[in-house]
């Protein structure tokens, strides 16, 4: 970030605009010349699109497996047939060793699986509501039973890229769902250590230091553990979401409380205070909205903390299980050492997460840089 | 500096009784107790269960008493007798157990705090005097990637390239011959051989933290009037750097263990697993899974007692490197 001057999306308007603009606007502003920024949150997007629309994108359910194709490698997909447009795969031929059972596999190349878009597949309900059997692509109705594992398979022969995007809608939404969560607790406790002070704002301090003294993963393996064996995939989901948003809250309670102690002092705070606002109408109308798009960044910035913790309570058994599919649960299968030699393709997971947590880091920090009006 | 320690280890008094608590909590929210779990072992066993025994450890655990005098029991059987309780996954006591797993646990995380400072420092200074360099922009990468990629996944992918490339494994702290081999110094140039490892992998996270916390304090640093004034009369830009900003940026080192120690342990769980090191990260997640709560709850007691110890020598360094912290507390 070297400009100095604002360069203008809309032309000469821009410059006389800046005065009357709102203030979401110069947001946008500030933060489209953020080109990481940028890039970060399309990213974002695709992923969040792509785990809203699952059902449709992946060729598989999350549950379809085949056996036989126990860790079958990824397939190229061929774009021209003959020198026509058309899309296939090649077959596979597994091959076992007479002495160490092993299985290794090689494309037939004489076997063509044919593949299109908008092919009928299984079927499935959209949000679990619109029933629907498109998928974005499939192996085509005609070509027999033959699998296409564009990423490759499992140990049980599940499709590992129906798998991670049916996977994105879990990880993601933990993210989410446990920032808001923290983000409650946060902007209660922060506002009121930050509004009253003195004795309310000490001990609620206290509290967060001692939040951040004790090293995290233990203490949430340990409440993990303590989710009953009995509870469902959903209720799991929501134990795991509480657990997560333990980390967060104290972040931002801070962030919320150093905010409210810097704008107490504020001339205007002071003026509508004079001027006889009540309490909540000052917190609500007069001080929230200046700080709303710091809350709104450092939300950002929490949410992938939030992912990287989900992927390590599942990963090591203690977060969300089978059935439930999410990134940490799809790289427990590359717990040890001779799956991931047999097929690496099962760190992919990882490469998913590592890239989303990137993109949010770099969208928060755009928009966190994109709210501070005196950053010049 | 004597004020200032004694009202930092007072403060630290409600912060280790928090952690007991939390602890003991934890050991008591899953179903049924102690005692249950163990009868139910002995029936699966056919084994007769003694009726007598059974009732004198009911009483040493107090299992029909109020919550809270479970808890005065177990704590006091802790401090005044070092008295962990029972772990029945392995039969021993907890104590002679974690005896046994965190030295090697506390030797990781100060070796691996050690790496931190040793690699941040040199590189942190320089991208800040450099600021929008090549090297920056390559420190900065770095910084984001250590931050975004979680502890696990390096150790898997060093695993993998270990055996791909190199035909051998990378996990353990030991090789065969030396596992249960007494020390001397075949054994200590093994584990050096081995440690390098999670250091390694330990360390990305922290070591990037650590770097971007350095680079902007020290931005904010050179920028001030003072450096402009010293620069002004001509002083040798090296010596001023060194001199008088690198001090003042130099906190961070110190006071960060606040977090990264913390951070360090909690890594330390996970790749320990992954990794397959003799240290407390698989004792607890272990008896974790098997619901083995009386080692699970004092592996976490013991681990956040050792970190909350860290932070407060830490403090102490900090005050007594910077008098402005000190000051406050007067």
């Amino acid at each position: 970030m070297t400009v100095q001057t604002p360069e203008s999306p809309t032309g000469s308007t821009h410059e006389a605009g800046v005065a009357v603009a709102p203030q979401w606007k110069l947001v946008w502003w500030g933060f489209r010349r953020h080109r990481l920024a940028t890039l970060g949150m399309v990213i974002t997007a695709v992923i969040y699109l792509a785990a809203i629309f699952a059902e449709f994108l992946a060729p598989y359910s999350s549950s379809h497996y085949n056996p036989d194709y126990a860790y079958a490698p990824p397939q190229r997909l061929h774009l021209l047939d003959d020198g026509k447009f058309g899309l296939y795969v090649y077959g596979y031929k597994a091959t076992q060793d007479r002495e160490t059972l092993a299985q290794t596999w090689a494309t037939d190349e004489r076997k063509k699986v044919p593949v299109s878009f908008f092919a009928k597949g299984e079927p499935y309900k959209m949000f679990g509501l619109i029933p629907g059997d498109i998928h974005l692509i499939a192996p085509s109705a005609g070509g027999g039973s033959a699998p296409m594992y564009l990423l490759g398979a499992d140990s049980n022969g599940h499709d590992l890229l129906s798998r991670i995007i049916h996977g994105a809608r879990v990880s993601m939404s933990v993210g989410l769902i446990g920032v808001a969560m923290a983000f409650m607790l946060g902007i209660v406790l922060g506002g009121i250590s930050g509004f009253f002070g003195g004795v309310v704002d000490t001990a609620i301090q206290r509290g967060v230091e001692f939040f951040m003294s004790i090293p995290t993963l233990p203490l949430w393996l340990g409440l993990a553990a303590a989710v009953p064996a009995g509870w469902g995939p959903l209720q799991r989901y929501f134990a795991v979401t509480v657990i997560l948003s333990m980390i967060a809250w104290t972040h931002l309670a801070r962030v919320v409380r150093s905010r409210f102690l810097s704008l107490r002092e504020e001339d205007f705070v002071t003026a509508a205070r004079i001027d006889g606002a009540s309490r909540p109408r000052i917190i609500f109308r007069h001080m929230l909205p200046s700080f709303s798009s710091y809350l709104i960044a450092s939300l950002t910035l929490s949410i992938p903390g939030m992912i990287l913790a989900e992927t390590s309570l599942s990963f090591l058994g203690l977060g969300l299980q089978a059935p439930v599919v999410s990134w940490g649960v799809l790289l427990q299968e590359a717990q040890n050492i001779r799956a991931i030699a047999t097929a690496p393709w099962l760190l992919l997971p990882g490469g998913l997460v590592v890239a989303t947590v990137l993109a949010m880091n770099f969208l928060g920090d755009g928009l966190r840089d994109a709210a501070d009006p005196y950053k010049h | 500096m004597l004020t200032y320690i004694g009202r930092r280890v007072l403060l630290m008094v409600p912060v280790l009784f928090a952690i007991s608590v939390v602890a003991f909590v934890i050991i008591q929210l899953p179903p049924g107790d102690y005692l249950s779990t163990i009868v139910s072992q002995l029936r699966a066993r056919g084994d007769v269960i003694d009726e007598a025994e059974l009732a004198q450890l009911t009483a040493r655990y107090g299992l029909n008493d109020p919550i809270f005098v479970q808890y005065l029991k177990w704590i006091t059987q802790i401090l005044f007798h070092g008295d962990f309780g029972m772990s029945f996954a392995w039969n021993r006591p907890v104590s002679s157990l974690l005896a046994e797993r965190l030295p090697l646990t506390v030797l990781l995380s100060v070796t691996t705090l050690l790496f931190t400072w040793i690699v941040a420092f040199p590189i942190g200074v320089y991208s800040a005097v450099r600021q929008y360099s090549v090297g920056d922009y390559v420190a900065t990468t770095f910084g984001f990637l250590g931050l975004a990629i979680p502890e696990f996944l390096i150790a898997l992918v060093l695993m993998w390239i270990g055996l791909r490339y190199f035909g051998q494994s990378v996990g353990g702290l030991f090789s065969p011959e030396f596992q249960e081999a007494p020390w001397n110094l075949g054994k200590l140039l093994d584990l050096l051989a081995h440690l390098w490892v999670p250091i390694l992998v330990l360390g990305m996270g922290g070591t990037a933290g650590l770097i971007r916390v350095l680079r902007a304090n020290l931005l904010d640093e050179l920028h001030k009037p003072y450096v402009v004034a010293a620069r002004a009369r001509g002083m040798p830009e090296r010596r001023l750097t060194v001199r008088y900003p690198l001090r003042v940026a130099l906190n961070p080192f110190v006071s960060t263990v606040g977090w990264v120690l913390p951070g360090l342990v909690s890594g330390e769980v996970i790749v320990a697993q992954v990794l397959n090191l003799p240290t407390a990260g698989p004792l607890l997640l272990a008896a974790l899974k098997g619901q083995d709560m009386y080692l699970a709850g004092s592996v976490i007691l013991v681990v956040s007692v050792l970190t909350v110890i860290g932070t407060l020598i830490s403090d102490i360094l900090l005050a007594w490197l910077d008098p402005r912290v000190r000051m406050r507390y007067r």
